[in-house]
């Protein structure tokens, strides 16, 4: 069993596994960079949220493609409805978030209510047998089990277009977050930013259908930028570590499950993403726990105890 | 029981010895000591991030401190709580949350009633006359959403008033309310030192310091200076809390 | 409705409601402190939890469970605070971060160990499986009359049956002090108001729903049940009482309206088969929520004091 893992890690495990781990990798470097954005501007739940309103779309797109005779599966079919589908959930959100409620509740309450009528959905192309049900399954928890070639080139190049307009939006994306009332002064449309964000956050959750799923895809976003914030103040630092961050998740995750076909590969890849997250808290020089508990009890001493 | 005459000593509301609050490994404020006398009226100064509003909550222990002991009546703070009244800031609760006014001033007699105790009509009259004290009956029943700054700052003075307590702390009372809105707080708070109760407000308007209080305490992270507000309320020694940019209503 | 509602929809439809009122009353409190995702995250936190404590035990006993899944929401609290404190990162991704692991760390645990099989399986936990619990002793209505007919009912019923009564129960008993400790906490610590155990009470009632739930709707959708339903009556009422009574109104006629289209409508629709319930459920109660965010008399903020 050791074998076959590192077989996988260093590519050598077939054609099909490197093209995974390669395409994993990639949807890592473009999760990882453009969550350290989603994370500063505070709407990591927002993606979650928006990740779990795909669902209905994809199985409306299972069902339309199915109906039209076509392949049910098709990657790019099931993206424009994911896609279509998420952006309805948004709007949804965006009318909530105007009543009184706050807004985690219309996040949780926009996030159920799609998912639920995707679950229905999902149900009901079951119980038609128009295909495998566990086709459409993978989307939830992803699996790289039925890559594709075809898949994994929309993979590479979805995330590479992806990165190159997280690159060019970087300066407005970095002053919308940090001072959106500054950041409108010096003439940035900060409405327009958020929605290129999310916009972009939407490219990853796609990008990822098959890869993490849509339930733990928020994971890659955020893990990645917590981790990497430890490390570095410099935004442009953060971004690039995360990415690297997730990337590394990516390749190892998915070369594990192509190894151990048991191995679920969205979970994989968040525990290791997690891993990764955990070992930064504990020993990133200043922010660590370790330097912290340090500071805490060099602090303690330099105090004199009792009245003064 | 005749004893001998008391030494005519002013007892201690509360007492803060060595207090220190860190957030993180930061220190707010470090090594505190102030006493506030009994029937004493104390104004808590200090500029912007002095850790005010920190010093008050953690002597109240509802943010913890490093080091540092708070009595208030001669007993543990914990122990003397029922005696004790806290005004927090305005901003500290959401106002849109479900209830009405008078709910709001009937929580200010939660020791009394507990899970179960039922709210007797004496109780009843007891927390409307809070709200007439502060010239708020008319606004019993109406949704405390619907009330302005001024008039959501007068609801939690009757709150804190149900509680007939002898000490009362107040952050920022007169944060954002209207002139007159503050002349009937003020008005309450003096009457309730007339009745020999004490009084400690963290306070921002310099030139109603002497007007309204006859102690303070400056505060920049440290005591600066404490003591009734004629000896200690100076120019100079304010200009070292808040480092020489100053109003020239300071006596000097 | 033919002879086969009391065997087969009947028992789904009391379960369905029994999970969905005991969501929705702590819901209440977790949506007036903000902390509505509290309640999404201890629903995914549950798996873990649950698969944990039977492979610890070997047991599915509704006490271990419910151990497991308290035990989950601890560590859950615990962690979040954690990343919080280390990262200075906003609740929101802290959260994030926590339950999306959590609930990683749970399937993991699910496919690795082969605990699968037992009710505990990835596919209950992401659909729900309300139509699996079904009432073969019954005949008809007169079933519920036969105590050897009773006595075969789904082991998930009396159980949820006295969580949901332990869930509200609890809720009543401490109305007072949870109301005042939601409304201001600082304040609430004055009165003597243990806040942190109250806080990790309403936790506590929460995980006992979200297990409670889990049997029924599964992990995921047991958000719908937490939230949806306090949010409705939240754009419908500015009172408190009457918030929590129109919740868990709310929350019964989803259950009820939800189990019920997912078993008929598609036949009216001549297909011939049902559709998940869980799902279904979910979605009515968005529905609702819709309606409450389009035409309640409360649904607009304030516009008063800032």
């Amino acid at each position: 069993m050791l074998d076959t893992v590192l077989n996988a890690l260093i590519l050598n495990a077939g054609y099909n596994a490197a093209l995974v781990g390669i395409g994993a990798a990639l949807l890592g470097l473009a999760a990882g960079c453009i969550g350290a954005f989603v994370t500063l501007r505070r709407r990591a739940l927002t993606s979650d949220a928006m990740a779990h309103a795909t669902l209905p779309g994809i199985a409306l797109a299972f069902l339309v493609m199915a109906a039209a005779g076509g392949d049910g599966r098709n990657l790019a079919g099931l993206m424009l409805g994911a896609g279509l589908s998420a952006a309805l959930g948004l709007i949804w959100l965006d009318r909530l978030s105007r009543t009184r409620l706050p807004e985690d509740a219309a996040i949780g309450a926009t996030l159920s209510t799609f998912y639920g009528a995707g679950i229905l959905l999902l149900t009901v192309i079951q119980n038609l047998a128009l295909g495998r049900p566990a086709g459409l399954d993978s989307v939830l928890l992803g699996s790289t089990a039925g890559m594709l070639r075809g898949d994994a080139i929309i993979l590479a190049l979805g995330a590479a277009v992806t990165l190159c307009l997280l690159f060019i939006l970087r300066r407005p994306l970095i002053m919308t977050a940090f001072d959106p009332g500054h950041a409108r002064l010096m003439g940035v449309n900060t409405a327009l930013m958020d929605r290129a964000l999310l916009l972009l956050t939407l490219a990853c959750v796609l990008l990822g259908l098959h890869v993490v799923g849509l339930i733990l895809i928020v994971a890659l976003l955020i893990l990645p930028a917590l981790a990497a914030r430890l490390w570095s103040d410099r935004m442009e630092t953060v971004a690039l570590l995360a990415g690297a961050i997730g990337a590394l998740a990516g390749y190892l995750g998915a070369a594990l499950s192509v190894a151990l076909p048991d191995l679920p590969t969205g979970p994989a890849i968040v525990m290791i993403t997690f891993t990764l997250f955990a070992a930064s808290a504990l020993v990133a020089p200043g922010k660590g726990l370790l330097a912290q508990a340090a500071a805490r009890a060099r602090l303690r001493r330099a105090l004199p105890t009792g009245p003064n | 029981m005749a004893g001998p005459t008391p030494i005519p000593m002013p007892e201690t509301a509360l007492a803060i010895s060595g207090l220190t609050v860190a957030y993180g490994s930061v220190p707010v404020v470090a090594t505190v000591s102030a006493r506030f006398p009994k029937g004493s009226m104390t104004a808590v100064i200090g500029p912007n991030g002095a850790g005010k509003s920190t010093l008050l909550k953690a002597a109240l222990g509802l943010i913890p401190a490093v080091t540092g002991e708070v009595r208030a009546f001669g007993d543990p703070v914990a122990r003397a709580m029922p005696r004790i009244a806290y005004v927090p800031q305005r901003a500290a609760v959401d106002w849109e949350f479900p209830a009405r006014v008078i709910d709001v001033v009937q929580m200010g007699l939660y020791r009394r009633l507990g899970l179960f105790g039922r709210l007797t009509p004496g109780l009843r009259a007891q927390a409307m006359a809070q709200l007439d004290r502060l010239g708020m009956a008319d606004f019993a029943t109406r949704q405390i959403g619907a009330l302005s700054g001024g008039q959501q700052q007068r609801v939690f003075l009757a709150r804190a008033l149900a509680q007939e307590a002898d000490l009362v702390i107040l952050d920022e009372p007169f944060a954002g309310v209207d002139a007159a809105t503050e002349a009937a707080i003020i008005a309450v708070l003096h009457g309730l030192r007339a009745e020999g109760r004490t009084v400690i407000a963290v306070h921002h308007d310099l030139s109603t310091v002497p007007a309204y209080f006859d102690r303070v305490l400056l505060l920049n992270r440290r005591v600066i200076a404490e003591g009734a507000t004629a000896a200690t309320f100076r120019r100079a020694v304010v200009a070292e809390a808040y480092g020489h940019q100053l109003l020239t209503a300071i006596p000097a | 409705m033919g002879a086969e509602f009391v065997p087969l929809t009947l028992p789904p439809l009391v379960i369905a409601t029994l999970a969905a009122l005991a969501c929705a009353a702590p819901g209440n409190f977790l949506l007036l402190r903000r902390q509505a995702l509290l309640g999404d995250a201890i629903s995914h936190v549950v798996l873990p939890g649950l698969v944990a404590a039977f492979l610890l035990t070997g047991s599915t006993a509704p006490p271990v469970m419910l151990a497991g899944a308290l035990a989950a929401a601890a560590l859950s609290a615990l962690m979040i605070e954690a990343i919080r404190r280390s990262t200075n990162a906003d609740p929101g991704a802290a959260m994030g971060a926590t339950f999306t692991t959590m609930f990683a760390g749970g399937v993991l645990l699910l496919e690795l160990s082969g605990a699968s099989g037992t009710h505990l399986d990835v596919d209950h936990a992401l659909y729900g499986s309300l139509e699996a619990l079904i009432w073969l002793d019954a005949t008809g209505w007169s079933s519920l009359l036969d105590p050897a007919a009773l006595a075969g009912l789904p082991p998930e019923l009396p159980q949820l049956a006295l969580i949901t009564a332990a869930v509200l129960a609890t809720i009543a008993l401490l109305w007072r002090p949870l109301t005042i400790a939601t409304f201001d906490e600082g304040f609430a610590a004055t009165q003597g108001i243990p806040v942190r155990l109250l806080s990790a009470a309403l936790t506590g009632l929460t995980a006992l729903a979200a297990v409670a739930a889990f049997s029924a709707v599964g992990s995921i959708l047991t958000i719908a049940m937490l939230v949806c339903p306090p949010a409705t009556a939240r754009l419908l009422t500015d009172s408190l009482p009457r918030q929590v009574g129109l919740s868990l109104l709310c929350a019964a006629a989803a259950a009820i309206l939800g189990t019920l289209a997912a078993g008929y409508l598609p036949l009216a629709l001549g297909l011939p088969f049902a559709v998940s319930a869980a799902g279904a459920i979910a979605a009515t109660s968005g529905l609702f929520l819709a309606l409450a965010a389009t035409f309640g008399p409360r649904r607009h903020p304030l516009q008063g004091a800032a």
